[in-house]
This record gives C-alpha cells, sequence and structure tokens, in this order.
C-alpha cells in the first residue's frame, strides 16, 4: 500500500498496537530543558524508576538562563532560575544523559542543539518537553512536543503512547521572490489555515519552494507546524539533508552512514499517498509579512493595513477587537506606518546562522532606530561562528546587543523581557498576550526584515532597503 | 492521578477563542520544580491587575463562578506551549472539566494524564452549554465519562467522543507509565530488532 513519509516513519517505530489502535511507539531521541523536566525525574525517583535509554536522551539548559556575559556564576541568576538548572545538572548527571551545561560552548537552545550535533537524524522518531520539537521534522524526522508526564514516560519506557495522526500535505510551488524567507512561507500557512487548522494532523511540506529551501530554513518552516496545530511538520530528506547532517558528531559513520543513507533515501511519500487534507500556495504570492495581532494567524503582507475586526466571522471577531485593543493598533493603519520599540533576533524558530546572516546584509553600514536591539544566537557554536564571520561587529556597530545563547525573549522567563506597551518586532513565534513580558506588543517577523525594522524603527518592507542588482 | 467518573457543577464561561497555555500559566510561574500550587496564578495575567489585585470582571473572580469545576471555552483552547502547569493550574484551582470545539493537541494530552476532562462538542451544542454557563449558580452541567453524555441545565443530552484507551484510565485513574512496563519485553524485542536494522540510532 502506498504510504506517506509520516507513515512510513510512525510503521518503523510501533512496538505494539492495541485493538483500539493505540499505538506503542519507539522513541529514538528524547531531548530535556529545566523547565519541563524537573517533576519527570522527581517522579522517577519516587517510584523507584530509572531513564531506560539515558544514551538517547540529551538535556541542555535554554529557557532560563541569562544571555549576558558572566552567567557562569550561578548568583547572577533569580533564585527559582538557579534552582530549574541546578535540578538539570544534577538529573542529568544522577541518571548518566548526555549534558551541554551553560558552561560549555555547544550550550544553546535544544532545538538547535539537536541538529547542530547530528543527534537529529532523518526516519528518527524525536520528543522533548516543548512544543517547538516540530523544527526537527526539517530532517524527515517525526518530531513534537510532548507534556511533562510524557516526559516521565519516555524517560521510564523510551516510549509514548500515541493514536496516529491523519496526513495533511501543505505544498509550495515555484520559487520564493527576493526578500522573501522560510519564516514567511511558514507564517502564510498558518495565516491560510488558521491556529486549528492543522489540528489532528502531521503536515509535510513539499513543493518546489522548499525544495529550494536550505536545512536551516526548513527548520524554520518546521519549527511553526506547531502554531498551525500540527502535531508536527516534516520535510522529506534530500541531498541537502545528507550533506547537512554528515560529520556532525553524532552522525553514523563508515559503514553505519552508507547503511543509513541507503535506509533514509527511502523517506519520501509514495507518488500514490492518501492524504486527508491538501492545501497548496503558490510561492510567487507569498510575501514579506508580519503578525499585527496576538495569534500567529494573525499575519499579512507587510503592505497591507490593519484589519477591521468586523471583518472577521465568529469568535474571531471578539478575539481580533481584543487583540487591537492589547496591541495599541488602529483598524485601517497602514502596518509599515507602527512605530517599534525595541528589536529581537534569536530563538529556535530564527537564530541560526543563516538569519545572523541575512540580518546582518540588511544591517551593515546602518545604525539602529529604535531603543533597544539585541541579537541572541540559538547556540554557542552559532555565536563563535558569526564572530568568526563578522557578523557580531555588524550587529554591534549597528547599535545592538550581542548576547550569549539561550530562548531569551522569545518567552522571556529569564530576564530579558518587554515592559507594558513596549513594542517589538521578533523573530520568534509566538505573539501572544503576554508572552515576551507582561502588557508587551510582538509582531512577528523574519530576521531580514526584524532588521529593516531596527534601522527604520517602524515596521518595513525589506524590499526596499534590499540592494538593487546592477 | 485522580479517577474522573462523573461530575455534576457550576461552568464558567470563557467564550474568547485560542486561549492559549501563556494565558492559562504565564511563564514567571514554571520555574517551579513541583506540580502543585498553581492554581492561586491559573489566568494570572487576565485576573490580575500590575498590583496584584484581582480584577473583578475577570469570570474567576466573580462570586457565582469561584467555585466552577467546569470551564466552557472557544476555539482552539489550550494551543501554544507544551507547558503541562496549565492542566495543573486549572487542576489546582478545582477545574475537572473543558467543554469546547476544538483544543491544541499536546494540551488535549495533557489534560488525560491529570484528571481532566477535555470534551469536544459541536458548535451548537457548545452554545447551549455556554448560555448554561453564562446563569452562573442558577445552572447546572452534568457529565458522565461512563455513558459519554454532556447533560445542559434544561436536560438537553449530547454525547461526546473519547478515546477507549484515555477513557479507561480516566475512570480508573490509571498511572499510564505502570501499563506500559507491563510490556516491557515487547520493548525490549523491538530494541534488539532496532539495533540490527538501523544500529546508527
Amino acid at each position: 500500500m502506498a504510504k506517506t513519509l509520516y507513515d512510513k516513519i510512525w510503521d518503523a517505530h510501533v512496538v505494539h498496537e492495541d485493538s483500539d489502535g493505540t499505538c506503542l511507539l519507539y522513541i529514538d531521541r528524547h531531548l530535556v530543558h529545566e523547565v519541563t523536566s524537573p517533576q519527570a525525574f522527581e517522579g522517577l525517583r519516587m517510584t523507584g524508576r530509572t531513564v531506560r535509554a539515558p544514551d538517547k536522551t540529551i538535556a541542555v539548559p535554554d529557557h532560563n538562563v541569562p544571555t549576558t556575559d558572566g552567567r557562569d556564576n550561578p548568583d547572577q541568576m533569580p533564585e527559582d532560575s538557579r534552582i530549574q538548572v541546578a535540578a538539570l545538572d544534577t538529573n542529568a548527571k544522577e541518571f548518566g544523559i548526555h549534558y551541554y551545561p551553560v558552561s560549555d560552548v555547544r550550550q544553546g537552545i535544544v532545538h538547535i542543539v539537536g541538529p547542530e550535533q547530528g543527534w537529529t537524524l532523518p526516519g528518527m522518531t524525536v520528543v522533548c518537553g516543548d512544543s517547538h520539537t516540530a523544527t526537527h521534522g526539517a530532517f524527515g524526522a517525526l518530531a513534537h512536543g510532548i507534556g511533562t508526564s510524557e516526559v516521565e514516560h519516555v524517560l521510564a519506557t523510551q516510549t509514548l503512547i500515541q493514536q496516529k495522526s491523519k496526513n495533511m500535505k501543505v505544498e509550495i510551488t515555484g520559487s520564493l521572490p527576493p526578500g522573501v524567507t522560510a519564516k514567511d512561507i511558514t507564517l502564510s500557512v498558518i495565516g491560510a489555515t488558521g491556529t486549528a487548522g492543522g489540528t489532528g494532523y502531521v503536515i509535510e511540506y513539499c513543493g518546489q519552494a522548499i525544495r529550494e529551501l536550505s536545512m536551516e530554513g526548513r527548520m524554520t518552516v518546521c519549527n511553526m507546524a506547531i502554531e498551525g496545530g500540527a502535531r508536527a511538520g516534516l520535510i522529506a530528506p534530500d541531498e541537502k539533508t545528507f550533506a547537512y547532517v554528515q560529520g556532525r558528531p553524532h552522525a553514523p559513520k563508515g559503514a553505519q552512514w552508507d547503511a543509513a543513507l541507503a535506509w533514509w533515501k527511502t523517506l519520501h511519500s509514495d507518488d500514490d499517498a492518501h492524504w486527508d487534507k491538501v492545501i497548496t500556495l503558490r510561492g510567487e504570492d507569498i510575501a514579506p509579512v508580519v503578525t499585527w495581532g496576538t495569534s500567529p494567524e494573525d499575519v499579512l503582507p507587510i503592505t497591507a493595513n490593519v484589519p477591521d475586526p468586523a471583518s472577521f466571522t465568529g469568535g474571531k471577531v471578539d478575539a481580533a477587537r481584543r487583540a487591537l485593543d492589547y496591541m495599541g493598533l488602529t483598524a485601517g493603519q497602514k502596518l509599515t506606518d507602527i512605530e517599534i520599540d525595541t528589536v529581537f533576533i534569536g530563538s529556535c524558530t530564527n537564530g541560526r546562522i543563516e538569519d545572523l546572516r541575512a540580518a546582518a546584509d540588511i544591517l551593515k553600514g546602518h545604525k539602529i532606530r529604535v531603543k533597544r536591539a539585541m541579537v541572541v544566537p540559538g547556540s554557542g557554536l552559532v555565536r563563535a561562528q558569526a564572530e568568526e564571520e563578522g557578523l557580531a561587529q555588524i550587529f554591534i556597530d549597528a547599535g545592538f546587543e550581542w548576547r550569549l545563547a539561550g530562548c531569551s525573549m522569545c518567552l522571556a522567563m529569564n530576564p530579558d523581557q518587554l515592559s507594558p506597551g513596549e513594542r517589538c518586532a521578533a523573530t520568534s513565534n509566538r505573539n501572544f498576550e503576554g508572552r515576551q513580558g507582561r502588557g508587551g506588543r510582538t509582531h512577528l517577523m523574519s530576521p531580514a526584515m526584524a532588521a529593516a525594522a531596527a534601522i527604520t524603527g517602524r515596521l518595513t518592507d525589506v524590499r526596499e532597503m534590499m540592494a538593487q542588482p546592477a | 492521578m485522580e479517577k474522573f467518573t462523573s461530575l455534576t457543577g457550576i461552568a464558567a464561561p470563557m467564550p474568547l477563542v485560542n486561549i492559549d497555555t501563556d494565558m492559562i500559566i504565564p511563564k514567571q510561574f514554571l520555574k517551579t520544580i513541583k506540580r502543585s500550587g498553581l492554581g492561586v496564578n491559573l489566568f494570572d495575567e487576565m485576573r490580575y491587575d500590575n498590583d496584584g489585585k484581582e480584577i473583578p470582571d475577570f469570570v474567576l473572580n466573580q462570586p457565582a463562578y469561584r467555585n466552577a469545576e467546569i470551564l466552557v471555552a472557544g476555539d482552539n483552547f489550550g494551543c501554544g506551549s507544551s507547558r503541562e502547569h496549565a492542566p495543573w493550574a486549572l487542576l489546582d484551582f478545582g477545574i475537572r472539566c473543558v467543554i469546547s470545539t476544538s483544543f491544541a493537541d499536546i494540551f488535549y494530552n495533557n489534560c488525560f494524564k491529570n484528571g481532566i476532562l477535555p470534551i469536544v462538542l459541536p458548535q451548537d451544542q457548545v452554545e447551549i452549554l455556554m448560555e448554561d454557563a453564562r446563569k452562573g449558580e442558577n445552572a447546572r452541567i452534568a457529565i458522565d465519562l461512563e455513558s459519554q453524555i454532556v447533560t445542559s441545565a434544561d436536560g438537553q443530552e449530547f454525547r461526546f467522543e473519547v478515546d477507549p484507551f484515555k477513557k479507561h484510565c480516566l475512570l480508573n485513574g490509571l498511572d499510564d507509565i505502570g501499563l506500559t512496563l507491563e510490556k516491557v519485553s515487547a520493548i525490549d524485542a523491538f530494541e534488539g530488532q532496532a539495533a540490527q536494522a538501523r544500529p546508527w540510532v
């Protein structure tokens, strides 16, 4: 029978299937961070259980960690954050799992560290107590977020109890116009389907525009599959995937590489596979986009105006009214007239080296016209590479703060937060009320668009700032 | 985990769509290493002003809803972050059941691990229950998990779907890690085969 990529990965990991279709699914990689794991490790202790597969379990602190110099000194953290990071240190040591502490140059956001170190490979099942685990789907891995009870379940059994999701295909045909990026694709898809459009599905992204993306761009697309409500987002592995993976510290080598590659090449949806839902967007039609409201589905091209709540239907009318009030915006206002206080470049969505290159390319030779701007690289290695390439100096010369790696202002669990009313152009993934700090106002966009906003002090169409071809 | 069999109680109306887990429990309360004590911060930024005083308009601050055990909510409840602190906070407040037209996937699963029953019903039925909820103490909604029936204040019965395994665990308050460990020989066998087929994993 013809299968989708999701079907193939699923079938390769079923340990046991009950008569009602409930499956026990084997987990190849379990990523762990400090916020959603302490109660799970405590649960193991209370029941006398242990970690079944410590070699497949990788931990890194990222959510709480400060991004300022001198953070090796734990006194720099608030007491509750310090306790949470210390708990991860202790749990990693006690249960013998792989660990990248704050002092390690490889530390960073868990979803950037996993691929960077070669832990994430095609055809794997990958879970983490974090919704943006979807990121790893870019490798053709079935990757999704889980709650803390499920973290404990995976630690104890290396499996998850799962019901299979339905198959959804999201095809992006043609090529993207200049100035349009992976972030614009993923936001535009959510804008088209809504934040519940993917509920009950695993999405496979395909089409020419997806194939033309780099691995980093594909990670950006899959990262926000969760914002579209999907359990996971997937992209079939190809030569770009294999080239990215080869040579990474935990990627297979020698004869194992050859065997892995042979299997990975079978990981694609069959031509006549069944799809429960299909969405098609034309790459040529996608523009640089920003969000105007407090849900990631509140997406519009930068050339548009703030919508009138009355133009929506059902519960969305009140939600849009509330969003405009929270965001301090007026229906009909041009998006490019919205003034920005702060720019945040980073997160598991857009904290990789290509993101920093894209932003630096726009910023080169300019000064910021916002109150503050910060770059938070996704990992210590991304940071080091950006320094080597001279990107750090471009950011610093423009007036950006050059920070250490972590989740930072994406969710503002560490001191990097917005004040009430402060308006931020952010490359992260959520514009929820209070997400970046109580009363903070978030507009989501690509790194290049965030850089353009930093230069002008307002939401800006990056295409106007791009060098004209000779 | 506490069992869930049946419940008759006051429901609080929260018709807003896309209520996310950042709203349910903001990030500053995720720094705990415990599961308990989060109820006081449930919906913190909607419930309290900048000085920490209760906002009287917020539904759970109104006298009729302080003891609500059910939420009737707008579409796509629980979207966003995977934080299980969201159901922990709901449970700690006393909420045992949430009714909506749709739930985000991870939140939906997390509820079942904590003795909370999330119920999906069609729009028109949710609207009837939302009207009941607006009546506060003058209306009670009844839920029976065994028969999979929600009964509105005036006796209309709405049947809901629930996965049989999840229902079984909730009815009996079962620890699913214990159930999975009963299948440890199947896990051992799978690992043995996988080590041959995909040794690089």
